[in-house]
């Protein structure tokens, strides 16, 4: 038992090693979301008042907890898949022939790959006084947890989704067909309430979704801006992220 | 069934494996004694390193029976893991981590102690000469080295097999030969069971026993000597004028068949190179424009058993485009 918890840690840790050592990928992680935020945010809002109606301030605020969102999104989904390409060429063929379990392995992985997102998005969360969105330590520490939560259901699903494809090329076909359409559909840069039908229920099964409806309730305290319970965010995010790290785990176990 | 021979480190008995149709390993048998140098010397694509893979449990098999000291490879993997360290044909390890960094990561997934973790990695660093670089980024060593470290860390938890999967793919000679010597240096240091393959025919003259693997198939295991004593003697290589005159002059005065070289030569092999050459200059029906004899190699074996160059001319190239593939795959 405390050898797989060591185990653990170890892949853990790694992952935290790389991440402090790659300064382009921190620095560049400021990059998108400023870009999102203060260009394609501030683009949309202004647009509001060309087309008459004010509300383009009231929709920064809601793209907000969006962008933090997104910055998890990425940071966990790419951290996971990165099992992908460490299974070929790195670092993992190597673990996988010590004696540690592939368990432990598939928890290292989600757990670096969660912390990680958690501190993208924590960098992200720094910019709220531009936007004067009050942050207080309460909020602070709730929207971590948040982001902690979120960052490992979408972990999970990228061991899952690694463990079934095995390709640089199926890598791409996901991000464009799975990734992108999930950030779109998860109500991170407009309301998903009043659109298309379709959309409505595409994003009930988006399991983003509840992840950026907690954020966005913990972060801006705003009830009409909130689509479900807080609760049922998080009973929604943990569910999905238990029985898909029991998949991702037996996935990854099976020996070609 | 019982096994009379108790030293045997490692067996294999009719081992298979497929991959969607094409059966990489093709019902192969042997055994690996404890504490010798083992080889598979063969072609790209011949089933090295899928064995290996099967054998070290990263890759489960179509059918056949493994066991390494004693236990059985479909049953019995974490004991397994614990008693062999891997070199892997592929680069391994992680770039951005330091020397030492790498090989405490090693450790910890070993459980090896903090303090028994550390005099290790300075014993290990040492072996292979790279003390003065442990604290530098893996990022920045050159392809010998990150070999070197890679060996160094397949020896961190005292494996009773060390696997090295082409240890010396896409170096230059010089690193090869000095990858060499720490392998033989390491053998006369410790007892360890070393299982490598390679395809420099070269460089298998180290082992004690060679396996001569070919299309998923063993078509020879031997030690070295007895390999290239299979061979009648030395190899006579010959340049001439009318080569198809010559063959068969050749064949009538030594009995022995005369193949196809390279560039329109031919060659053949006859017991005693030096008393034979002269009197055959002299007695040939057709003008000889080069003569040359040497003793066989392995590569002479392999041109024996199946017809083929082990290496083919653009083998090389194919390993350093391959080797550079991956650099880029890298992230
Ligand atoms: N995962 C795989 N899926 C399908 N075919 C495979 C797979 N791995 C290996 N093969 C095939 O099995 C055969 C044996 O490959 P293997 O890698 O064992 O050869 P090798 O002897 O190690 O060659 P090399 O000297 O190039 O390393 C090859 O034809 C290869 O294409
Ligand atoms: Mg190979």
């Amino acid at each position: 038992m405390k050898k797989e918890l060591i185990g653990v840690y170890t892949i853990w840790l790694r992952d935290i090693k790389r991440y402090y050592r790659d300064k382009p990928r921190i620095i560049g992680s400021f990059a998108q979301p400023i870009l999102f935020l203060f260009v394609l945010g501030t683009g949309i809002a202004s647009s509001f008042s060309v087309f008459g109606g004010g509300g383009g301030r009231d929709f920064l605020n809601f793209m907000f907890p969006g962008i933090v969102g997104m910055t998890v999104l990425f940071t966990s989904f790419f951290s996971a898949m990165s099992i992908v390409w460490d299974r070929e060429f790195g670092f993992l063929r190597e673990v996988l022939v010590t004696p540690i379990s592939r368990t432990s392995i598939v928890i290292g992985k989600i757990l670096g790959g969660s912390t990680i997102a958690m501190i993208q998005g924590t960098i992200v969360l720094l910019f709220s006084p531009l936007l004067k969105i009050p942050i207080t330590f309460a909020i602070f520490f709730k929207v971590i947890g948040i982001m902690f939560l979120v960052a490992m259901t979408i972990a999970t699903i990228g061991i899952v989704l690694a463990s079934v494809i095995k390709s640089m090329q199926a890598f791409q076909v996901i991000t464009n067909f799975l990734l992108m359409p999930m950030f779109f559909l998860s109500g991170a840069l407009f309301p998903l309430n009043n659109t298309l039908k379709w959309m409505n229920v595409v994003s009930k099964i988006n399991p983003l979704s509840y992840g950026i409806d907690a954020m966005r309730t913990v972060i801006l305290d705003n009830p009409t801006l909130q689509l479900y319970p807080l609760w049922l965010d998080i009973v929604v995010l943990a569910s999905v992220t238990v029985v898909l790290s029991l998949l991702g785990t037996f996935l990854f176990s099976r020996q070609e | 069934m019982n096994d009379i021979n108790t030293n045997n480190i490692i067996e294999v008995k009719n081992l298979v494996k497929e991959f969607k149709g094409l059966r990489a390993v093709d019902d192969i048998t042997f055994t690996v004694k404890e504490d010798e140098i083992f080889g598979f010397l063969g072609p790209n694509g011949a089933g090295k390193t899928t064995t290996i893979n099967i054998i070290c449990t990263l890759l489960s098999k179509t059918s056949g029976e493994v066991t390494l000291c004693g236990h059985n490879v479909a049953r019995e993997r974490n004991k397994i893991r614990n008693c062999i360290g891997m070199v892997f044909q592929d680069p391994s390890l992680d770039d951005r981590l330091t020397a030492l960094e790498n090989l405490y990561f090693h450790g910890l997934l070993y459980n090896i102690p903090r303090r028994t973790l550390k005099e290790r990695s300075e014993e290990v660093l040492e072996m292979v000469n790279l003390s003065s670089r442990k604290k530098s980024l893996v990022m920045t060593y050159s392809g010998g080295m990150k070999r070197r470290l890679e060996i160094a860390r397949g020896l961190l938890h005292y494996p009773k097999i060390l696997f090295l999967d082409e240890p010396t793919l896409g170096l230059d000679p010089q690193t090869r030969n000095k990858i060499w010597d720490y392998i033989i240096k390491l053998k006369k240091s410790k007892n360890i069971t070393i299982f490598l393959t390679s395809h420099y025919m070269e460089e298998t003259e180290i082992c004690d026993r060679i396996a001569i693997i070919d299309e998923g198939k063993i078509i020879a295991l031997d030690t070295p000597d007895n390999l290239k004593n299979t061979i009648g003697g030395d190899i006579i290589t010959i340049l001439s004028e009318e080569n198809v005159k010559l063959k068969k002059y050749i064949k009538e005065i030594t009995g022995s068949d005369v193949h196809d070289a390279k560039e329109g030569e031919i060659r053949f092999e006859v017991k005693n190179s030096s008393s034979f050459i002269p009197k055959f200059i002299k007695n040939s029906p057709v003008k000889i424009l080069s003569i040359s004899a040497r003793k066989p190699t392995l590569n002479d074996v392999f041109l024996d058993l199946t017809g083929r160059e082990i290496r083919e001319e653009n083998a090389s190239t194919r390993d350093s485009l391959r080797m550079r593939m991956r650099g880029r795959m890298r992230h």
